[in-house]
């Protein structure tokens, strides 16, 4: 049996873990946001808009890279429509997101048809391909992840505020619209990136299950975030090499060991913590 | 002449069509202890998040500290404890040393774990309020009594002139309210913060409270609690029964 130094002495094996350990991180300090926020579904609403935008790259015969980047406009918009439609319109925040990701996935389902119907391009973007993660790729993930993590940092303590409660952190100062657009735009950044990791219909996977993990054990809020991120590192690096060994794909495994993470978080919490 | 702290001048405010607030002006002095009380529905909590900017009026105009609230950006010098944390999940993560913390983000500081001075004065706020024990405990693990404490220490941290606490002993027992009644006497006296307090409980603020504020959309009453229960005028407007049940405690 190969060892672990041996499968990621490939080239492809390397970009892979690289890329997937960035996002899967992002995914996951994002998700704790977004899942103490009852917003956890977004990621679901952004990634079908990705969809959309991907069936329109693919039908222009754009090469992988641009189909990412093409993605990007569209879905940062659509981040920024769910929280207009839920603060101006008056929808609640998940019909809000159930009316983006409709729209999403109505346009892709469109140009998926008008250009031919589905194919193998779509379909490696519909269920994750990220052994195919190109150089170019790479660099754009670290760029992101640099770009986020650096905004994520800088608000911590903002985003935290209006997390525990939107109210309080008004009645602070805070520009809690500022906030909320913040997060909601590198949530859309994170998406995007995902979608090569686990695939459009798994991204919110990442962003739900390590931190809904995390949030079974942490003690603190700071805890929370680390043990989330270390989950979604440790799922992306067992995933990828069992899916080398096992020939399988490394998509499903990534969130299949995430859920068997969480299953043993809920019963580590009933043992230690009831 | 003791400075004002807050000024709400005409402050009026609807929700779909239907009047809530209508026209109300009052004036709060430096080291005031002023109980803001009336009827479910008369628009006590609409009126604390108008003074603080937090929903949109019709009409009117407040400031705090002698600056409009347009302008104002002092947030440090008011602590505000609202009635309940709107969506508060039992499963929150945040410590109360965390929670606390995040009281002084109203300085517009940059929080840091490792800074002495936002350190002494989290360590301060729970001395103030006898929850020292509680520093590493999650929120959601606490009694509501220990929780709305944790509130208070957070609204504390930054030592402000003004507290504003709306309907904060709903979720506690009567010995428990007394105790906080008596904590936030405590403060108005020994630290001279100016207490602005939103209650149903007429008879502890009128015990506890320096004035008397009711209101029903529009201030009906504006002076001691003393007055009030005396007042031929208020005899007449709420009746002699109803009148007394506000003023004796049943």
């Amino acid at each position: 049996m190969m060892l672990i130094p041996e499968i990621f002495s490939y080239g492809f094996m390397q970009r892979a873990l690289i890329s997937g350990l960035l996002i899967a991180v992002l995914c996951a300090v994002l998700g704790v946001f977004l899942v103490l926020r009852r917003l956890s579904l977004i990621g679901d609403g952004l990634a079908h808009v990705t969809f959309g935008s991907v069936a329109l790259a693919l039908a222009l015969h754009a090469q992988p890279l641009f189909v990412t980047i093409a993605a990007l406009p569209l879905v940062l918009l659509s981040s920024l429509g769910i929280l207009r439609l839920t603060e101006k319109a008056r929808i609640f925040g998940d019909a809000a997101i159930g009316v983006v990701s409709a729209a999403g996935i109505a346009v892709g389902v469109i140009l998926a048809g008008i250009s031919g119907g589905f194919n193998v391009d779509l379909f490696s973007y519909l269920f994750g391909n990220i052994l195919a993660i190109s150089s170019a790729e790479t660099v754009l993930a670290v760029i992101l992840f640099l770009l986020v993590t650096g905004v994520v940092l800088f608000y911590y303590n903002e985003l935290f505020a209006i997390t525990f409660d939107e109210e309080l952190a008004r009645s602070s100062g805070i520009r809690v619209e500022r906030i909320n657009a913040i997060l909601a735009l590198l949530t859309a950044l994170t998406v995007v990136l995902a979608m090569k990791v686990v695939g459009i219909l798994l991204v919110s996977a990442l962003l739900i299950i390590p931190a809904v993990t995390a949030l079974q054990i942490a003690r603190s809020f700071r805890a929370a975030i680390t043990a989330a991120s270390l989950f979604a590192a440790f799922s992306v690096i067992a995933g990828i090499a069992l899916s080398f060994l096992l020939n399988l794909p490394t998509g499903g495994l990534i969130v299949l060991l995430n859920i068997v993470l969480l299953l043993l978080a809920i019963a580590w919490r009933r043992f230690f913590f009831n | 002449m003791p400075l004002e702290t807050l000024k709400a001048s005409g402050l009026s405010c609807s929700y779909n069509g239907m009047e809530v607030l209508t026209d109300i002006s009052f004036s709060v002095a430096s080291g005031d202890y002023l109980g803001i009380v009336g009827p479910n529905g008369s628009g006590k909590s609409t009126l604390v998040r108008a003074l603080l900017g937090l929903l949109e009026l019709d009409a009117g105009s407040t400031e705090l500290f002698g600056a409009p609230l347009a302008e104002f950006a002092d947030w440090a010098r008011i602590g505000y404890l609202p009635q309940r944390i709107r969506f508060f999940n039992p499963n929150f993560p945040g410590t109360v040393e965390e929670i606390v913390r995040l009281g002084l983000l109203a300085g517009g500081a940059r929080l840091s774990r490792s800074s002495a001075g936002q350190n002494m004065a989290i360590d301060a706020a729970l001395e103030l309020l006898g929850i020292v024990p509680l520093k590493k405990r999650l929120i959601g693990g606490l009694s509501g009594g220990q929780q709305q404490r944790v509130l208070l220490a957070r609204a504390m941290v930054n030592r402000p002139e003004l507290l504003i606490l709306d309907e904060p002993t709903t979720a506690l027992d009567p010995e428990t309210r007394e105790q906080f009644y008596a904590l936030l006497e405590r403060i108005n006296r020994s630290e001279g913060t100016t207490v602005l307090l939103v209650t149903h409980d007429t008879w502890s603020i009128g015990k506890y409270a320096s004035r008397f504020l009711y209101v029903d959309k529009k201030i009906i009453f504006d002076g001691s609690f003393d007055d009030f229960c005396h007042s031929e005028e208020m005899t007449a407007f709420f009746g002699e029964h109803a009148q007394h049940l506000i003023c004796h405690r049943h």
